[in-house]
């Protein structure tokens, strides 16, 4: 029962709330860096609320246009295509943690939908059977846009899967599980900045005493800045989304995969894209934005503190409240910084796409494992430290 | 039946059916490939239920993610797109697959039976915790197995060099 209260409100926020939500904050977002108005015709009884009525005009267009079907294509597969691009976006969010564990009496909740042990390699899974929907997509259609845009997909999401999945590396290290709900839990606490100090006893003059009283949230951004940058990159290769979008490559290929489709099946390979960008800023703010947790602020202090004054039970329901708002605040920012990115950069070339994660992701990943290996070492030598 | 061998078998028939399919059946390479990916995810659901959920995740992530997707990447390159297999033949294809299949099935009893696994006494007390999940399989995996793990590991480069010699030959 509860697990599937857990589910549901997790699909709801992000299918019914996030999902149409963007493709509004994509127009503006667009339309205000580019010194345009953007969305604002769409109205009812004459009011447009600021173009928030497209999301709806969308819809309704999208289910209401004729759904045409290639003579050549096979029919079984074109339909079976956005289907399969659809469900891995949506099944993503079951190990997504949204906030922490709450004790209310002897009764225990874990905001998330699925708690399992190897959460991380689920979503790298999940990730891994993307590739399906489009290249069956391309293929079915018998169209030359769609071919080449399925090779294309099959290329550029071999290629990176390889490379998202080793610059994870150090973050497993760091934070020693792969369970996406401990390391979450990992990330609400603090680290002192200038920890490694310790490291060079007698080396350095000691520092003022300020300096020990500087701490960051021990997050994986700040643990973990390479991983941060170069997981970021291969996600959002995953994503197809500009400036990886050369399987889409809309001013060579028409639309890539999907040029063959219309009416609600184009709507779905429309809509795991959307999902997908909020999938992407979950799994970036569990990793690396310390998820649920609010910087500065353990959930144990937090109880503490409230419980003190206004009693337990309430400072719980108060912070399991601001922790699943601290998490979608977090989610927003990452939207945010992807729609930034994807209104800034120009399309890369092919050759510079595969160098990029050949040449420069796959090197850097490696040494980062090198680098968190040869941190941790060092720091259980010493003890303590960064 | 328990709800794990309702599951047991579902996925086992998936499993053998979609393999069936994916040699006798489908009239296109490609139908073969997707057939291949479901018997895949059939195998990671009965990994699942022995479990061995690190080997469950590792096929979805390896073979279903990765391999037979490389596999359609070489599909469409050369562009097999005018039926591919031509019209199925399909008695003669059930005959080599159920005869390949045969023999596998027959040199695997062997094997097994020679080397006495049948022998063993099937567990029977309750599984140590975490058994199977990432942390034991890195154990043994680079305890006491390490060496194994290397040599694969120097196969696999071999396998790479190879294939560069080849290409480079190509090009000359």
């Amino acid at each position: 029962m509860i697990v599937v209260a857990k589910t549901l409100f997790i699909l709801l926020a992000v299918m019914l709330f996030f999902a149409p939500l963007l493709t509004w904050i994509e127009r503006k977002q667009s339309a205000v860096m580019q010194d345009r108005i953007g969305a604002n015709r769409a109205d009812l009884f004459g009011m447009t609320f600021l173009g928030l009525l497209h999301p709806l005009a969308d819809l309704i267009k999208l289910l209401a246009k004729e759904n045409v079907v290639p003579a050549e294509a096979n029919r079984f597969l074109h339909a079976l295509a956005p289907i399969l691009s659809a469900v891995p976006a949506v099944i993503a969010f079951a190990v997504i943690p949204y906030g922490s564990s709450y004790r209310f009496g002897d009764f225990e909740i874990t905001l998330v939908a699925a708690d399992i042990d190897w959460g991380v390699l689920y979503l790298l899974a999940i990730g891994s059977l993307a590739t399906y929907g489009a290249v069956l997509a391309g293929w079915a259609s018998r169209s030359n846009w769609s071919m080449l845009g399925a090779i294309r997909t099959t290329a550029q999401m071999i290629s990176y899967e390889v490379t998202m999945g080793l610059s994870l590396v150090g973050v497993f290290m760091v934070f020693g599980s792969l369970r996406l709900t401990d390391i979450a839990a990992a990330q609400d606490t603090t680290f002192r900045l200038f920890g490694f100090l310790d490291l060079l006893p007698g080396l350095l003059p000691a520092g003022p005493g300020w300096l020990d009283g500087v701490r960051l949230p021990a997050w994986g951004l700040f643990l973990q800045p390479l991983a941060f940058v170069l997981f970021f990159t291969c996600i959002l290769a995953e994503n197809k989304r500009p400036p990886f979008d050369l399987p889409e490559a809309d001013s060579e290929l028409v639309a890539g995969y999907f040029t063959e489709y219309s009416g609600m099946r184009f709507g779905l390979f429309y809509m795991a894209e959307f999902v997908e960008v909020v999938v992407i800023a979950g799994v970036m703010t569990v990793l690396f934005l310390g998820g649920w947790s609010i910087p500065w602020l353990s959930q144990q202090t937090l109880i503490g503190g409230v419980g003190s004054l206004l009693g337990v039970g309430f400072a719980t329901a108060f912070c399991m409240l601001l922790h699943v708002a601290c998490f979608f605040a977090k989610v927003a920012f990452m939207i945010w910084l992807q729609m930034l990115i994807r209104w800034s950069f120009p399309r890369f070339r092919y050759d510079q796409l595969m160098d990029l994660c050949w040449k420069i992701i796959l090197p850097l990943s490696l040494l980062n494992v090198f680098l968190t290996a040869g941190g941790i070492l060092l720091a259980e030598r010493v003890g303590g430290g960064g | 039946m328990s709800f794990e061998a309702l599951l047991f078998y579902a996925f086992g028939f998936l499993a053998l059916f979609s393999a069936l399919a994916m040699v006798c059946f489908v009239r296109h390479v490609v139908a073969g490939a997707m057939s291949l990916v479901v018997t895949m995810v059939s195998l990671a659901g009965i990994y699942v239920l022995l479990h061995a959920e690190l080997v469950a995740v590792v096929q979805i992530l390896v073979y279903a993610g990765a391999i037979v997707v490389l596999f359609l990447f070489v599909i469409m390159l050369l562009d097999l797109r005018d039926g591919g297999l031509g019209a199925p033949p399909r008695g003669q294809n059930l005959v080599k697959g159920v005869g390949v299949g045969g023999t596998v099935l027959i040199g695997a009893w062997l094997v097994a039976s020679l080397s006495g696994v049948f022998a063993v006494e099937p567990l029977s007390a309750a599984l140590p915790d975490g058994f199977g999940g990432h942390r034991a399989m890195g154990l043994a995996l680079y305890g006491d197995k390490v060496l194994l793990v290397e040599l694969s590991g120097l196969v696999l480069l071999a396998a790479i060099v190879g294939a560069v010699v080849l290409a480079m030959r190509g090009s000359e």
